[in-house]
């Protein structure tokens, strides 16, 4: 396999179509293939312009994590889309609904030709098209206190991209349960918020505090295009960091972000 | 005692961005937040010197406090 590599990549590189052939040759998976790459020293070049700030070492483990994305409607598309592109090795992409046309104005995922498909199997297509390396599996399903042992189990983070308080108090006792972190986001209209819950921290409850049932803003604002994008961005860079260990956390502190009046406050939410 | 207070997001419609308002010695921040008429079913963070703060919490003299609506959509 080495001598293949040298003899196929420039320098430590190995290009898109080299690392197909190293595959087929191998008779490897797209992500067994990439890992056995990465895992002898090269790079896929599909990888070159985040290695400034992602060592090999370093996309080797984002290779070998696995995170599960609760939601794929308007954060989760981009949650998806984001950790595909950064090469996550395994996606368990959580959604129980299927497109409609109101998702169109700001769901990554929902384009016309699949209104009335499952939002879980489309963020399966999409990864296959922008990174064949990465497992993608599809849930059609909510994350769950009953389901969530059993399809939590080889994950190391969850992301929370739901859109309603009660299933993001029950992901957030279900994640301390299992011992994992969870970065959660949330929007409406021109706002927007995130925060990491690290197991043992009760802050989805300190947020949510006051709620009793229903909607939050959200119901009366809507969402445009831009608040899902930006805070599922942020909510990525929160679990490239847990995930390689490093940068810090927004633990027990929540950013919060009024793009009205660009507007952006970091909270601490211990007393 | 005078106290700064600044509302967030829909919070602000038919009210303020932001106030310097007198108040009684002792005020609580759920006091305030029930002269202002906000429903306590909407409220998201309460924020005081930059920490998230209870409804029980007493304001003292001079202090600003920010209040945030819920935000649960995905």
């Amino acid at each position: 396999m080495r001598d293949f590599l040298q003899n196929n990549a420039c320098g430590d590189l190995l290009g898109n179509e080299a690392q197909q052939q190293f595959a087929m040759k191998f008779e490897l998976s797209a992500a067994a293939a990439e890992g056995e790459i990465l895992t002898l020293g090269f790079l896929p070049a599909r990888y070159q312009r985040n290695r400034k700030m992602l060592s090999l070492p370093q996309q080797l483990k984002l290779h070998q994590s696995c995170v599960a994305v609760a939601g794929c409607g308007g954060l989760g598309g981009y949650v998806i889309e984001e950790l595909a592109r950064l090469g996550v090795g395994k996606i368990i992409a959580l959604d129980p609904d299927i497109f409609e046309a109101h998702n169109l104005n700001r769901q990554l995922l929902a384009t016309s030709d699949q209104l009335g498909k499952p939002k879980a199997e489309a963020a399966a297509q999409r990864v296959a098209l922008v990174n064949p390396a990465v497992e993608l599996i599809a849930i059609q399903a909510a994350l769950e206190t009953n389901n969530g042992p059993q399809l939590l189990k080889t994950a190391h983070l969850v992301v929370d991209a739901v859109d309603s308080v009660a299933a993001r108090l029950e992901i957030g006792s279900l994640c301390r349960q299992q011992n994992l972190p969870l970065v959660h986001g949330a929007i409406a209209g021109w706002y927007g918020q995130v925060t990491t819950v690290l197991p043992g921290d009760r802050t989805l409850e300190t947020l949510y505090r006051h709620w009793q049932g229903g909607k939050g803003i959200e119901a009366e604002l809507g969402n445009p295009a831009f608040t899902p994008a930006l805070v599922a961005s942020l909510q990525v860079a929160e679990a490239v960091k847990i995930l390689l260990a490093t940068g810090d956390l927004l633990q027990n502190r929540v950013l919060t972000l009024d793009l009205l009046r660009m507007s952006v406050e970091t909270i601490d939410l211990i007393n | 005692m005078k106290l700064t207070i600044k509302l967030f997001a829909t919070f602000r419609q038919g009210r303020f961005d932001i106030a310097e308002r007198e108040f009684a010695p002792g005020t609580t921040v759920g006091q305030i937040v029930d002269q202002l008429d906000l429903p306590r079913e909407k409220l998201g963070i309460l924020m005081v010197n930059s920490r998230h703060v209870q409804l029980e919490r007493v304001m003292a003299e001079g202090e600003t406090l920010a209040i945030f609506p819920l935000v649960g959509g995905g």
